[in-house]
């Protein structure tokens, strides 16, 4: 089976994040960047689907140049190769932006089956599988728990609020996971070792024949007006027990529906 | 932060991995896994699938090809976050030792399986009446045929229950070095009888334990060497564990010394954080000083062992300065916390249990001494 993961560097959800002062978009310089957690479960899951199956892993990714740091160390978990989509004219791309170039992407790789995580932690529109999967004209399994690959026919226990759906669709299709699926594995030592050696192929917008003026800020259908910080976190409530500090508490409590 | 300077860049991911599984795999559960006396062997597995089992040996024969100066670096990052499991990849790396050593074409077919982690090794030399005294053990070796009957006591065997495989030390011929072997035992061979672990002082999810050889038929073709070798093979290993140890030293005196910073400059007292009291700051001053010099020791050993060199004596001190230096370091940190380090809410009281077993195995650190002055009455 021939897989393809999507894979993004996004800032450390664990460490400070900021959007630039300048457009408003995620800074990507300043903090420290990694592989969206949850992509490193759709890496696991292609792995393990190869392991069963056989076939091919690649890894997808769009993003500025530093992602190819965050591209290694996803090939250190296993995959067979990566392709990085960079060009400066992506910088601020919205997600139906992102999804038309991941698309054209995809469509010269020719995978049988897209997985990738169910949101990125910078972003958290959760969209842009099913946008993939309408530009490519396959069905979108999303959110999935897990993932049963049978001869062409692919089913999924689609997560969601109160248990779980089972949805079945035949290859190739778009797969969205989450950390429910699996535990994804460390790489190995050998694993990084050989990445080095990984074939690693950029793209730019011109080789996938897309205009740069239809994707990066330009070609956004939304924008950020303004941002600003999160409010500083007010100072709370003091209770000083005057011997009644029991009762104050349990009546902010009941106060905020805690009892 | 420790500065380092590493021969390649591979080395430097190396680091990174052992520092990534240290924090998210074993930081987690050492508290509770020691206070339950739980062997962490799904993180053994996790560490060996990383490749970390077999760093210091050949990539032919499934090791990763590392020199001893970035192998004993790995193991001070992960004694610096768990002890038990630091000193569980060098006790395997230890066993690994005599096979892919001395080993014979057939015995070194299991090196990838025992380099890669599948197969978990034990060390089995010391016996209840001599440990330092290793050239009197009296566990017998019996040629039968095909095989050697095995009978005796083995005692202090880490992994005990838990390995594999044993490398088993035993007199096959007549007192004195010259009539010892090195047997390769696999762990199901009936008669191979571990004991109850050692109710230890600390460490005590490393099962530490004797080992019962009741009338146990080890194939002859798991002679290690030849018969009359295991002396000097066992010998030979001292050095590399010895090394093995002082890392695991360096990396929990770092540890203990991080901690004590950490507590030293969030609490105060009269008013300002205790770490800008002299008597503190000078007293932490001398174990980083201290540590600094333990990992220079060990390096400088390693280094020599790279390089093909003789380094018996400088092994020696590096495994005694390293271990005195975690021994001081847990207690002075202990009291920097004040009655804070004495209970079990803080690790460092167990740092400081844990640091005394490294004065005492792989050669007390009186042997060590012995070692160096001999080393000095000779040169």
């Amino acid at each position: 089976m021939n897989i393809v993961v999507l894979v993004k560097q996004v800032p450390d959800s664990g460490a400070e994040r900021n959007l630039r002062s300048d457009d408003s978009t995620v800074d990507r310089g300043s903090a420290s960047n990694v592989i969206n957690e949850m992509d490193e479960y759709a890496i696991e899951e292609a792995l393990r689907i190869r392991e069963a199956h056989g076939g091919e892993v690649t890894v997808l990714s769009m993003g500025p140049a530093g992602a190819a740091e965050s591209i290694r160390k996803a090939l250190s978990m296993g995959p067979d190769g990566a392709v990085h989509v960079v060009d400066d004219a992506l910088h601020g791309s919205c997600a139906v932006a992102t999804s038309k170039v991941l698309a054209a992407a995809l469509r010269t790789l020719s995978p049988d089956l897209v997985l990738c995580g169910a949101e990125s932690t910078d972003g958290r529109v959760q969209v842009v599988p099913h946008m993939l999967a309408e530009r490519l004209g396959v069905a979108a399994l999303t959110g999935a728990r897990k993932l049963t690959v049978d001869g062409g026919t692919l089913t999924v226990e689609r997560q969601t609020e109160e248990g779980y759906e089972v949805v079945t669709a035949p290859a190739p299709a778009v797969v969205s996971v989450w950390d429910t699926i699996n535990e994804p594995r460390y790489p190995s030592f050998k694993g990084i070792m050989a990445a080095k050696k990984k074939p690693l192929r950029t793209l730019a917008l011109a080789d996938l024949g897309i205009p740069a003026d239809e994707v990066g800020l330009a070609g956004a259908t939304s924008a950020v007006v303004e941002h600003s910080q999160r409010p500083p976190r007010s100072g709370g409530q003091k209770i000083t027990d005057g011997g009644d500090g029991g009762v104050r508490l349990v009546e902010f409590l009941a106060a905020e529906k805690f009892v | 932060m420790v500065e380092r300077i590493l021969p390649t860049p591979d080395a430097g991911d190396l680091l990174d991995l052992a520092t990534e599984l240290a924090d998210r795999e074993l930081a987690p559960r050492a508290n509770d896994d020691e206070a339950r006396s739980r062997f962490p062997a799904d993180v053994i597995r996790t560490v060996g699938r990383a490749g970390l089992l077999g760093l210091p040996y050949p990539q032919g024969d499934g090791g990763a090809g590392q020199p001893y100066e970035v192998y004993l670096q790995v193991l001070e990052i992960l004694a610096s976050r768990w002890l038990a499991v630091a000193e569980a990849v060098s006790v395997h790396t230890l066993a690994c030792y005599p096979v892919a050593r001395f080993g014979s074409a057939e015995q070194r077919k299991l090196l990838p399986e025992m380099l890669g982690g599948d197969l978990l090794g034990a060390y089995c030399l010391s016996e209840p009446q001599g440990g330092s005294d290793a050239a009197a053990l009296t566990t017998r070796g019996v040629r039968d045929g095909g095989h050697y009957v095995v009978t005796g006591t083995k005692a202090w065997i880490t992994h005990a229950g838990r390995a594999d495989f044993y490398n088993v030390f035993c007199r096959t011929g007549g007192p004195g070095p010259d009539g010892i072997s090195c047997l390769l035992a696999d762990a199901r061979t009936p008669g191979i009888l571990p004991q109850r672990p050692e109710r230890t002082m600390a460490f005590r999810a490393s099962p530490v334990a004797q080992i019962v050889f009741e009338d146990a038929r080890v194939p002859a073709d798991r002679l290690v060497g030849g018969e009359g070798q295991g002396f000097r093979i066992a010998m030979s290993a001292l050095d590399g564990g010895r090394l093995g140890i002082a890392a695991c030293a360096v990396g929990l005196a770092q540890a203990a010394l991080d901690y004590a910073v950490g507590y030293a400059r969030e609490r105060t007292q009269f008013g300002r954080p205790i770490i800008d009291f002299q008597g503190l700051g000078f007293l932490l001053a001398d174990a980083a000083t201290q540590i600094s010099a333990a990992r220079a020791l060990m390096l400088h050993a390693a280094r020599l062992r790279d390089a093909g060199r003789p380094h018996s004596a400088e092994a020696a001190k590096a495994k005694l300065f390293a271990t005195d230096t975690a021994m001081k370091v847990t207690t002075d940190a202990v009291q920097v916390l004040g009655g804070a380090g004495y209970v079990s809410d803080h690790p460092v009281e167990r740092w400081m249990r844990e640091a005394k077993v490294l004065q005492i195995v792989e050669g007390t650190n009186q042997i060590q001494r012995v070692v160096i002055a001999r080393h000095l009455a000779r040169s």
